[in-house]
Order: C-alpha cells, then structure tokens, then sequence
C-alpha cells in the first residue's frame, strides 16, 4: 500500500464498531467509556457542535453526585482529576416553608457521619465533568467521538445496525444506544412510545455567591410555589435550583439580575449572610417522561431517553449514570460468558433491572413533588408530622441517606465500592 | 462448510427450527433463563482450571471442547465465541443441521456431529474440556456413559456435569412445577427416579476414573425470575466440575 495516498479514489465509507452512542452529554461518554473497559468499541455521535462542550467559563450549572456516581466515576479513571473540583455534601437539611416566613422549621436532617460509606454526594460543576469525558473519550483507542453530527435515519435487520448521518455518512454498530435526552430521536425512530406529563413548573437554575461559608451543608426548601434547593459549591458558592409555576417563572426570567435576585432573596432567607447572582440564569421547564420500552432490536436507551424525571433530587444525572452502569454491566457480563449481547433475552435483563427502579423513583420524585408544593394546611402538617417521624427514627433516617447516596439495590460492578 | 448437496427447502426448515431453538421465550425457555447462570459456572471453571482471563477477547483459545447433547448450541455458540475449538454432538439427528445453520448464522465455526460420546470415545478423541450439561438424567446406564466422558478427556482435563437430584422437592420443582404447571418442559421429559443425588453422582464419577473438585447448584429464584449459583442449596438444579488425573 505504498502508493495508497496517491488513490484518487473515494469510497464510501462505513466505520464498524460494537456500539454507536447517539448523543454527546455525559451519559453517552461515560457509557462509551465504561464499555470500552471490556473491549467493546465504540462511537458517540453528538449533535452539538464540540465548542459547546468544551467551554470552560464558570457558568453556574452543577450537579449533585450521589455517592454511587462518584464511585462510577472513580472506577472509570476519572474521579482523580475531578476531586479537586468537588465539593462534598456532608449533610441535607429538608425544610418546610412559606416565601418570606421567618420561622424557618428544619424538618428532616440528614447527616453524613451517620453512615460509614462517607459523603452522601459531591456538587461538582458542568463545565469539569463535561471537560473531563470529553479528554477521556479522546484519550480513548476504541472511542471515536463526531460532533454537531445529526443522525437522520436507523435500519435495523437480524445481521447489524445502520445510523445514516445528515451529511451521509453511515455508520455500522451491532447495537445503537439512544443518549440523545428526553426527546429522544432513537427512540422514536424505533417506534418507541412515552408517557409523560407535565408539571406546569419551571425551574429556575443559577449560581449565587454568599457571603457565610455553606460547610458542604445543602438545603431543600418545600414552598407553595416549588421546591428551592440550595447545592454547596466549592467555596463561598451555590448552585441553586428553584421551581416554580410556568408562568411565574417565565416573569420573573424576564427581569433583570438585580430584579431576579430581590424575587430570589426572601425565598432564600439570610442564613448565609448576603447572596449576589455569580454566573448565568438558566430555565428548565418540568415534565416526566417515560419510554414505554428501554430496549428494542439492537437498542437500548439510557438516560433522559428512557425516563426525563423531574429534577427535584437531583437525581436525574444520577439515574442516568445507574443506567450506564446497569448497561455496560450486562454487556460486560454478557461478553464474558461468550453470549452475544446484543440478543433479546441479554437486552431485557437491562430493561429488567433499570424499568423498576425508575418507576419507582419516578413516581416517588413526582408524589414527593406534589405534596411539598402545596399550601393545604392539613398536608402541610402531615408532611410535618412525616418528615419528623423520620428525623426521629434513626434507621429510616439512615435508610433515607443510603437511598439519596443511591448505594441500596442491586448495584452493578461500576458502582461497587 | 460444504452446503453443494444440500437442499435449499432443508436449509429453510433447519433455520426455522434454529429459530425456534434460539427464541428465549419458546419451547426452549427454561434452558435460557437458566444459561447464564450454567456459562458463568462453566466460564469460571475453565478459566481457573487453564489459568485464562475471562476480561480477554478470546480466552479459550486452543482449548479443545467438546459439548455432549449439543442441542440448538446454546453453549457450544458461547464457547466458540470465547476461542475454544468446539465439536458438539447429539445423538438426535434434527437437531445437528439446525445447530449448523445457527452457528452460520451466527458467523461461527462449530463441528456438529451426529454421535454419541462412547463412539467418540472409542474413535480415540481428546479433549481438554468435556462438557456433560443435563444429560446424564436421560442416560440407560451412566457409569457406562460417565466413562466414556472419562476417556475423551485428556490427562488433567476438565469435566463439566449438571444434573437434577432426587428428592420430593426436585419431584415437585423439575417434574410438576416445569413439565405440569408452567409447561415449560414437554411432559416425559423426565422420569423422576433416573434422577441422581450429588452423592450418587460423585460415587460415579470416581468409579468412572475422574476426581471430583467442585459442585454448586442452580437455584431459581421466583421472586427475581432468575437463576443464581448457590454453595449450598444442591436440592434441585446442580453442576459438579471434575478433572481426569
């Protein structure tokens, strides 16, 4: 092949690999990456252009890991370069409250020492966790990674799957995994129903800097209008997610940051001295959705794909990761025994295992929702009543910690300590 | 694969029947459900026996396996996936070209024969592994098959057998529960008294020359709808690894 440049020549071209990934966020990377541990290649097709990924500003969005996903995140390689930039989460404080309401009544409290496994989570900022897949996949042989690539059709028959991009190109996968969000464009080219509804909230998410260190204490505070949830950040920092009726919040996105922050402050109380907006505002508007099915002939959908929850717990991002870990773990297993993984009967043990869980976490998340947002005397001392008798009871108040540090269950490999 | 003399009609019905052999939740779903938990036991035992890693693409590779009563090959595919060298036989006939047109299917290279193991025996061959996954329940006069077993293993080699033991439990599990109510097994399937304990089955295997190393059992669990492994409960489902000295 000594004269190969010199070819003029153009070939169609169609890159095999194990598994193609549709959709560049971070449960698509991190799934590459995990299944990349046991051979498998694989690409990601992200339909954002790379620049969007890779910006580095300090824009105030942030997630809350469970303890679950830093251990994922730990066993994929990355957690080392990542910890400087986490802040732990020693303790959750659940309040119940009105806008304004100078009582402040601290209802449930969770406190980390109260299990040996450590931090219940770890805040840690987009822009890093973005960052670091991003070099992981490029750092990675069997990843190949397409950005601001849109794929426009899917075949599927008993010897293969086939991805048509926008531009062309095809690529060939034995199996197709759909990351691409709660819209997903896999699952509806799959034919793949939801159920869904929608919360008529919005929520509004930015960054605030305050005045009082936070000492990696995070709040949820339940208000008539939706829950206010206050993530500690690495220093003098937060990350705040606050819901509240569409319309409303859609008014008060529309102010300015002087005018936002003074909607902001009386909800936030004063218990950390001064607050002042560090970063940019950003909106999600609340509803579930559900697949109807999470796998289908040589696919499986992970993520947002297969259930968008409400992000009241943070626990979006979380499930997401559970469900990479679930799926590499099948595969993984799978390939050991010498099965082919892409088979039906491999596919639904995924299925089996994640559908379960997120029904139920689901249903919880939405249940919990409409309770604590909610100004009905009655209710409010029933969740007082509640959430007391959970402060009161050590076991259940441990059974909650482990829950929200997402270490109960049927864990798979990547999520074992 | 030489495929000049056959009918391509035969090849049809052969991948119909592939199909119905392949479907995890037709005729043949009990072996299925229970597959994983059989491969893993047998993955792990081969690995620890010839020192392989199981997180390697191919780690049978050149290992000699043979798998008696092969079926569909539902672990001869498996195994030929993993890089072992694999002959399966059978002593039905049908089910040897649907194994064949499976395996192509699948893009594997398997030899299905239509034989038994003490004619493999007695034609000289040798294996590392000899896999004996329920069958010695269904066998006139197992010492007799259990040495033959012994013959085509060579020296150090690893013999994989799982079988049902006999108690009122297994009567009710095996018999009543899979052939009877979840009509998961064609009645006849099994006759209760063929059934042999973990006891009767090591006694056998010693008389037949090979030295038992390891037994676990299969435990279906219904509230998960699976198998596991188990050390200890032996009552129902169980699998005993032997080596030929």
């Amino acid at each position: 092949m000594d004269n190969a440049g010199q070819s003029t020549i153009v070939q169609p071209m169609t890159k095999r690999y194990d598994i193609a990934i549709v959709g560049g966020g971070l449960n698509g990377p991190a799934l590459a990456l995990a299944v990349a541990r046991a051979g498998l290649s694989s690409i990601v097709i992200d339909a954002l252009p790379e620049p969007v990924r890779s910006g580095a500003e300090f824009d105030g969005r942030g997630y809350a890991l469970a303890l679950s996903s830093k251990r994922m995140l730990a066993a994929l390689g990355l957690w080392g370069d990542l910890a400087e930039h986490a802040q732990a989460m020693h303790e959750i404080k659940v309040t119940d409250g009105r806008v304004g309401d100078s009582r402040v009544f601290l209802g449930l409290h969770f406190d980390s020492a109260e299990i040996e496994e450590g931090p219940m989570g770890f805040m840690l900022e987009d822009r890093f966790l973005r960052r670091r897949l991003l070099q992981a996949m490029s750092d990675a042989d069997l990843i190949d990674h397409l950005s601001g690539q849109t794929v426009v059709a899917q075949d599927v028959t008993p010897e293969g799957a086939t991805l048509t991009l926008a531009n062309g190109d095809t690529i060939a996968a034995r199996l197709i995994v759909g990351a691409d969000g709660r819209s997903s464009g896999t699952a509806a080219r799959a034919g793949i129903r939801r159920t869904g509804w929608d919360y008529g909230q919005t929520a509004l998410v930015c960054a605030i800097s305050h005045e009082l260190p936070h000492n990696g204490v995070a709040h949820q505070f339940f208000m008539p209008p939706g829950p206010l949830a206050i993530l500690p950040l690495p220093g003098n920092q937060s990350s705040i997610v606050w819901s509240e009726r569409t319309a409303t919040a859609q008014q008060i996105n529309a102010l300015p940051d002087d005018a936002y922050m003074d909607v902001l402050r009386p909800r936030f109380g004063d218990f950390l001295g001064k607050i002042e907006l560090a970063g940019k505002r950003f909106t999600y508007p609340l509803n579930l959705t559900l697949a109807n099915s999470f796998v289908g002939d040589r696919l499986a959908l992970v993520g947002d794909a297969a259930h968008g929850m409400h992000p009241i717990a943070g626990q979006g991002l979380n499930a997401g990761l559970r469900d990479v870990a679930a799926l590499a773990h099948v595969i993984t297993h799978a390939q050991r025994r010498g099965e082919d993984f892409t088979l039906p009967q491999v596919l639904a043990r995924y299925e089996q295992w994640r559908r379960f869980d997120t029904a139920t976490l689901a249903t919880a998340t939405d249940l919990f929702n409409r309770l604590f947002s909610n100004d009905n005397p009655l209710l409010r001392l029933g969740r007082d009543i509640g959430m007391g008798l959970v402060n009161a009871v050590p076991s259940l108040r441990r059974g909650a910690l482990r829950e929200a540090a997402g270490i109960t269950g049927d864990l798979p490999d990547l999520m074992r300590a | 694969m030489s495929t000049t003399t056959v009918d391509p009609a035969e090849i049809a019905k052969f991948e119909a029947m592939a199909a119905e052999w392949w479907d995890p939740n037709g005729k043949f779903k009990p072996l299925h459900m229970l597959n994983p938990c059989r491969l893993d036991y047998i993955t792990t035992q081969i690995a620890g026996e010839y020192g392989r890693d199981l997180n390697t693409a191919r780690p049978f590779e050149g290992l000699r396996l043979l798998d008696i009563g092969c079926g569909g090959g539902l672990l001869c595919e498996p195994m030929a996936r993993l890089g072992a060298t694999v002959i399966g036989v059978d002593a039905a006939e049908r089910n040897i070209p649907v194994a064949k047109a499976h395996a192509a299917q699948s893009g594997l290279e398997i030899d299905y024969r239509f034989t038994t193991a003490e004619a493999m025996a007695a034609a000289g061959e040798q294996f590392d592994v000899v896999l004996n996954m329920e069958v010695v329940e269904h066998v006139a006069d197992p010492l007799a098959y259990l040495t033959a077993c012994q013959q085509l293993l060579k020296p150090g080699g690893l013999h994989l057998c799982s079988t049902i033991n006999r108690n009122p439990k297994s009567f009710a599990m095996a018999i009543v529960g899979a052939e009877y109510v979840m009509r998961w097994l064609p009645k006849g399937t099994h006759e209760w008294h063929k059934f042999i304990t973990p006891d009767e089955l090591f006694d056998l295997i010693r008389n037949a020359g090979l030295d038992p190393v390891d037994r676990k059992g299969f435990v279906f669990n219904p509230v998960t709808w699976g198998w596991k492994i188990s050390d200890r409960d032996l009552s129902v489902n169980y699998v005993t690894a032997s080596i030929k000295p």
